[in-house]
């Protein structure tokens, strides 16, 4: 049992906070949040240099040669400035489905393009109806020759408007909300058949609303018959990554409530001398603190090669860290208070995300009674 | 990052756990399992199995009798005791005087006092808490003073835990009425059944008899039972209460209460079917699980970077051991006596033997559940109270 970092680990975790100490001030964040993709194409080429788009994939196909150690160390730095860029889709989220789910060709195509930042991928799995459950599949692809055609919508696609090729569940057999029949499939994003609205969302990223009309695919990711197992796996190697940016953004938000607590007068004296605002500090330094324990087992948990007790794990992260996220999110504002409320202060930005967070893929509620209809963690004796 | 146990340390919880399996009386294991406490001669029998095997204190080095394990193997071991469950070692003599001896204490006090701790031939009682020094121990009043090779003292001790089943007590007395209050205090070993010692029951809220008051009434205490030096016991009050750092999280023991729960709570009937097929019972359990699970890692966190520091300062983690551990244990009883339904409110009289009160109302499972839940609101209260660990991490930690 370690928890210390290898050199190269805190290599990583040193260069990409330099990097985005150096990139990604508060002003400088709005700056790319107002510009035409929402995010900085500068910066994600600087991620290509430091090796974090090839993150996840094999040193011999270019890539970093990372594990989820090493996804959790970007993804808190993500976190801690609350990045903008389509890190968590492309490599993660994208990463995942080429590492789990591509031919040997389509990953000799593709690896190197995401790793130089070239090629952008977004997830097109929500729709009106699924909520979060990720078997939720209306939109279908039918057989036609050697390939598919795709009908369907798909919402809240995030990073969808940037993206070059989309990552989308379609059903190919069964009914809407059965686990067999579920293919992924990879789209062209420009592509004939494909029609994009892009919008924001409140935690200052972008989405895309994807309305698939006779649109084909251009390959086809693990089993077209069965590619649920494949999506709950990319799923949680995602949460693990989220569980990582949470931790990274309450830390980041608990210092700042800390540091403003301990300037700000009133009555005259510092607010952080007031008892009742210590202990909901304190308060929150334990959410934090359970959170980071939690990003840690979802790290160990990323690789656990039973899905049964992967998922069981993951729903455990959700919960945990979700409630904490709302926690801190909430009270760093209400310490902060007025001055937080506003669009100009930096810890409201944060509460958002963290907000935003909870919700991907299944906010803490869902994945309590997913986990409690499993059996929970601990067996009866 | 290696957050898996080693396999000598998996083969190890395998020896503990087959020793467990083997050694403990089921008796002792039952009675556990019904919430029960043990029994004055089952911890006293236990104990000195786990002392002929070597383990009876997890955390004492080698020269002192300790096996001297790893914080890994301490940690497993505790967690395989609370699992099982069976007693852990006497934390009076294990875990606050034997080790401030060790600390502290001259060698003939080492040869004098520990083997007999380890073999719980004595079995010790804390005198710390005064009615008037409680979170605030510092402001404590009873008075020693030296007179020729004895201490007299004088004064009044409270919340002492077992001192019905005490042959000693080691506490915290006054020795310099005039220096800031924590630099007049000496730290003293009394035989209890020196004269001028009176104890007197406190019935707890559930019932029970597990604290007491200690009257001392020109009680001598001989000069040789001072540990360390006089009016610097302050050092070894901080020294014991820095020790109870992984103690309180007890995550094996809230395991423990959820398996027991689920059983509960399958036995028990709630609309027509198994409580435990009730939704919203079952999330209750599942949020409790979740906490535990976080809690569980974030002790591997303490002793993974306890393990390789060199400084003695806390880890932030070690405060939220306390807090969350006492919180989920909180949690574990309460759920525990809900589920037992109507069944959970038959009530007694203590029990002379082990201070418990229990009586004999069907079915079996139900017994005694509301009285560890209202027994068990003590532990966010003892051990420097949750308010005060907030305090701590306020002020250390936060540096507000």
């Amino acid at each position: 049992m370690d928890f210390d970092l290898t050199e190269e680990q805190r290599l990583l975790q040193d260069s990409v906070a330099r990097l985005l100490g150096d990139k990604y001030g508060f002003e400088q964040r709005k700056g790319y949040m107002k510009s035409a993709d929402g995010w900085s194409r500068e910066v994600w080429s600087q991620y290509a240099e430091l090796g974090l788009l090839g993150l996840p994939f094999g040193e011999d196909e270019g890539g970093f040669g990372g594990g989820p150690v090493e996804t959790l160390i970007v993804a808190e730095q993500i976190g801690r400035y609350i990045t903008l860029e389509p890190w968590m889709s492309t490599v993660v989220i994208g990463g995942g489905f080429l590492r789990h789910g591509a031919s040997q060709e389509l990953r000799n195509e593709l690896v190197p393009q995401v790793a130089s930042g070239e090629m952008l991928l977004a997830f097109a799995q929500v729709e009106r109806q699924s909520r979060y459950d990720l078997f939720d599949v209306a939109t279908t692809a039918k057989r036609d020759g050697d390939g598919w055609v795709i009908n369907g919508r798909k919402g809240y696609v995030v990073h969808g408007d940037s993206a070059d090729r989309l990552i989308v569940t379609a059903r190919t057999a069964g009914d809407r909300r059965e686990r067999k029949g579920i293919g992924v499939f990879l789209v062209d994003a420009k592509g004939p058949g494909v029609e994009r609205r892009g919008y924001r969302t409140v935690d200052g990223q972008r989405a895309a609303e994807v309305e698939l009309s006779g649109a084909r695919a251009v390959a086809v990711l693990g089993n077209p018959e069965d590619g649920l197992p494949l999506v709950d796996q990319v799923v949680d190697e995602c949460i693990a990554a989220l569980a990582g940016e949470a931790v990274g953004a309450m830390q980041a938000v608990h210092d700042m409530t800390i540091d403003y607590m301990k300037t700000r007068q009133q009555f005259g004296r510092p607010i952080g001398s007031f008892q009742a605002l210590q202990h909901r500090a304190a308060d929150m330094l334990v959410a934090l603190e359970q959170s980071r324990s939690m990003s840690y087992f979802a790290a160990m948990s990323a690789a656990e090669r039973n899905p049964v007790e992967r998922r069981k794990a993951m729903a455990a992260v959700k919960v945990q860290i979700g409630r904490s996220a709302r926690f801190v999110g909430q009270q760093s504002v209400q310490l902060h208070g007025g001055i937080a409320m506003t669009i100009e202060y930096a810890a409201g930005h944060y509460f958002k995300r963290l907000t935003v967070n909870d919700a991907m893929f299944g906010d803490a509620d869902h994945y309590v009674r997913d986990l409690s209809e499993t059996g929970g963690l601990v067996a009866a004796a | 990052m290696d957050l898996r146990f080693t396999d000598e340390e998996i083969a190890f919880r395998q020896e503990v756990r087959d020793f467990i399996a083997r050694e403990l009386p089921a008796e002792t294991r039952e009675r556990m399992v019904a919430g029960r406490s043990p029994t004055k001669q089952q911890v006293v029998d236990w104990q000195r199995k786990l002392n002929a095997r070597g383990w009876a204190a997890p955390e004492w080095p080698k020269e002192a009798g300790g096996p001297g394990w790893t914080l890994a193997q301490r940690y497993i071991f505790r967690e395989e005791l609370q699992q099982a469950p069976a007693p852990s070692p006497l934390g009076f003599n294990i875990n606050m005087c034997g080790p401030v001896i060790i600390e502290f204490g001259t060698e003939e006090q080492k040869k004098k006092y520990l083997p007999r701790m380890l073999n719980l031939d004595d079995w010790w009682c804390q005198g710390f808490s005064e009615p008037g020094a409680g979170s605030d121990l510092a402001g404590l009043k009873t008075r020693a003073v030296r007179e020729g090779d004895h201490y007299v003292v004088n004064g009044q001790k409270t919340w002492t835990t077992l001192a019905q089943h005490a042959d000693w007590i080691f506490l915290l007395v006054r020795t310099d009425p005039t220096a800031k209050k924590q630099e007049g205090i000496s730290f003293l070993l009394c035989d209890m059944k020196t004269p001028g010692i009176t104890v007197r029951p406190i019935i707890t809220i559930e019932g029970g008899h597990e604290v007491n008051e200690v009257f001392f009434d020109d009680v001598k205490i001989p000069a040789e039972n001072l540990v360390g030096e006089e009016n610097h016991g302050w050092d070894c009050a901080k020294f014991l209460l820095g020790n109870e750092r992984f103690g309180q999280a007890r995550v094996g023991a809230s395991r423990e209460r959820i398996r027991r729960l689920k059983v509960i709570a399958q036995e028990s009937m709630d609309g027509g079917r198994p409580l435990m097929e009730d939704p919203d019972f079952r999330r209750k359990v599942t949020e409790i699980e979740v906490e535990l699970k976080a809690l569980e890692m974030t002790v591997m966190r303490v002793i993974a970077t306890e393990s390789k520091r060199k400084d003695k300062k806390p880890d932030p983690a070690t405060s939220v051991l306390k807090i969350k551990g006492t919180e989920i244990q909180q949690m574990c009883s309460e759920l525990l006596m809900k589920a037992a339904g109507p069944y959970a409110w038959a009530d007694g009289d203590p029990d002379e033997e082990d201070g418990s009160n229990e009586v004999d109302v069907a079915p079996d499972w139900a017994f005694g559940l509301a009285g560890v839940y209202f027994n068990w609101r003590k532990q966010s209260i003892y051990g420097g109270s949750n308010e005060i660990q907030r305090n701590i991490m306020a002020k250390a930690f936060l540096g507000l």
